[in-house]
């Protein structure tokens, strides 16, 4: 009865697994093949000869993917970086300066929370025209500056769960709340910093929807847009796109596999998707 | 004696800032990036949306105020009420699917054997890599001549469809694509069965419950709250649902979904009044079900609990 119970745990898990990494090793494949094997049908498995050309060939063909690159790291480097900054300053407030209000304001946080990115799409690409902002990267660098909800609310639940003995010492110290904030309570933050900082990459390295409003030239997109240029041109060169989107999960799939307990935990602690 | 001097004198002049206002103004400066973003790309957008919305703007300037024509025409419009039914198509297929499949794999990688937090990690996996490159590379799978789903049909001996390319499955494929992400559900499902405290499993078994009692009689009550939150959370993401469709079929084949006809209407007919009333139709009705989720859901509740300081 127990081995039974084994066995149908594992068969599941080996069929669902299957099922959910297959897309992957499907992928892979098909990055490694001559054009002529990717229409063959039924599909090969193992490429044959081995066409690993397709990856300097596609990341430096009719695009320069090493510029996507670069503009990519740019805004996500930007946006990790205010992130880390913005989040933390706007939630140290929410978790430990009582004020009134601030009930009240953090409904808002909760609020915004919840809109759908397109609501806010046409005004605010109004609004960056009238700045001058399109074709440039400030729209996708600036607004992270002023924190994102989500994390304000990750990271009040962070501080929330650090005893308030640490800030009232610290404050009999003579400490103001600033050294409260970067002395004592940040250095016990780390893991909740590092799930900040790896959502946000994540995000913003995935991003489609704002750089393809806001970035439209081959000399200063990102690389999720420059991939749909390149499938634009190249409609059914499906062994250079593959090798291409191979190069460009890389880093988020070496960071999930690196960091995934943060992004458990992240997700853990909000209930929230990042 | 000298406190007591001092508490006197501050009360009769208070310096420019007491304790109390003090803190106010720390609190507002800690919070002040948020103020201005909130005021900037919130607030004033979504004001303005409603506003716009009011007028037959086109492309960057405003035009002729329309009053109420915009949406009267929403009224008329076949596409609109196309792309209304086809939102809400996509998320009475994913939303359900996605659930049940992301609480089957949260039972799974809850048993306790060994190696199960490989599979964990598999699961998950395609969560972080949603995007354009995974689009591109579902696009491929969809493919009717060389593609994998034909493949595994014929391997079964069912003839193939034309799945992305074919008006009556381009909605199935989207969807059945949307179940392959279900990492995040699965980790929110995963923590709330962590939360079940044994002794209720204990109870029922002296009882000489069964697996299946089990499951129906402690497991699923007491992880209904969590259910009932991913289910709202992935009703509201479904309503948001742009780059995989974006990708595969541009919205053609009856995958129109209204957060990419608002795209299209604002950003290549550039008539940004009516996809502004576009987005104020898709702001009510997140509104709607937000509120829902505020009245209904006790899961919900974070700021109203006791303050740990």
């Amino acid at each position: 009865m127990r081995i039974l119970r084994y066995v149908l745990i594992y068969g599941l898990l080996v069929i669902f697994g299957f099922v959910y990494t297959v897309p992957f090793f499907w992928m892979l494949s098909t990055s490694f093949k001559t054009l002529a094997q990717t229409l063959r049908f039924p599909p090969e498995w193992i490429p044959g000869p081995w066409a690993f050309e397709n990856y300097p060939n596609g990341w430096v063909g009719a695009f320069d993917f090493n510029i996507f690159f670069r503009n990519s790291l740019a805004i996500t480097g930007n946006a990790v970086a205010a992130q880390m900054t913005s989040s933390v300053l706007i939630a140290y407030a929410f978790a430990r300066i009582r004020v009134p209000e601030r009930g009240f304001l953090f409904a808002i946080v909760l609020a915004t929370m919840m809109i759908p990115p397109q609501v806010t799409l046409i005004p605010q690409y109004i609004l960056f025209t009238k700045f001058g902002w399109v074709e440039t990267w400030l729209p996708l660098m600036i607004p992270q500056w002023t924190g994102w909800p989500l994390f304000v609310f990750m990271l009040r639940q962070f501080f929330r769960t650090l005893p308030a003995d640490l800030d009232d010492a610290a404050r009999i110290d003579g400490c103001g709340s600033f050294r409260i904030l970067w002395h004592v309570l940040l250095p016990n933050m780390r893991p909740a910093l590092a799930t900040v900082a790896i959502f946000t990459f994540v995000g913003n390295w995935n991003d489609f929807l704002h750089p393809l409003l806001y970035l439209s030239r081959d000399d200063n997109t990102t690389l999720a847009v420059g991939l749909n240029m390149f499938r634009g041109q190249y409609r059914t060169q499906f062994n250079e796109m593959m090798a291409v989107a191979v190069l460009i999960l890389l880093p988020v799939i070496l960071i999930f596999f690196f960091f995934q307990q943060y992004f458990v935990r992240g997700i853990a602690l909000t209930g929230i998707k990042g | 004696m000298a406190t007591v001097v001092t508490r006197v004198f501050r009360r009769i002049r208070p310096g420019p800032l007491s304790p109390g206002g003090k803190r106010r103004l720390e609190f507002y400066l800690y919070i002040s990036p948020w103020l201005v973003g909130l005021v900037l790309f919130w607030g004033v957008p979504i004001m303005a949306s409603f506003v716009i919305s009011f007028y037959d703007w086109k492309l960057l300037s405003p035009g002729e105020f329309a009053a109420f024509e915009n949406y009267a025409k929403l009224g008329t419009d076949r596409r609109f009420k196309e792309a209304l039914w086809q939102t809400i198509y996509y998320t009475l297929g994913s939303v359900p699917l996605n659930v049940m499949v992301a609480l089957a794999a949260a039972i799974l990688v809850n048993q306790k054997v060994r190696g199960v937090t490989l599979f964990r990690t598999l699961f998950y996996l395609p969560s972080v890599t949603a995007g354009v490159a995974v689009s591109i590379l579902w696009y491929w799978m969809f493919n009717p001549d060389f593609g994998l789903f034909n493949w595994f049909l014929g391997l079964v001996g069912i003839p193939g469809i034309g799945w992305i390319w074919d008006h009556n499955w381009a909605m199935p494929s989207v969807i059945l694509m949307s179940a392959w992400s279900i990492g995040a559900n699965m980790v929110i499902f995963l923590a709330g069965l962590q939360g079940i405290p044994d002794h209720l499993y204990d109870a029922v078994d002296v009882d000489g419950a069964t697996r299946y009692q089990r499951f129906r009689h402690v497991t699923l009550p007491m992880l209904s709250p969590v259910i009932f939150f991913v289910s709202v959370i992935t009703v509201v993401q479904s309503f948001q649902v742009f780059t995989n469709i974006y990708v595969m079929t541009r919205g053609e084949r009856g995958t129109m979904v209204l957060a990419l006809y608002l795209f299209f209407k604002g950003f290549e007919d550039l008539k940004m009044g009516y996809a502004s009333a576009i987005a104020v139709v898709l702001f009510v009705i997140t509104g709607v079900i937000a509120l829902l989720q505020f009245r209904l859901s006790g899961a919900w509740v974070y700021y109203e609990e006791e303050e740990g300081q």
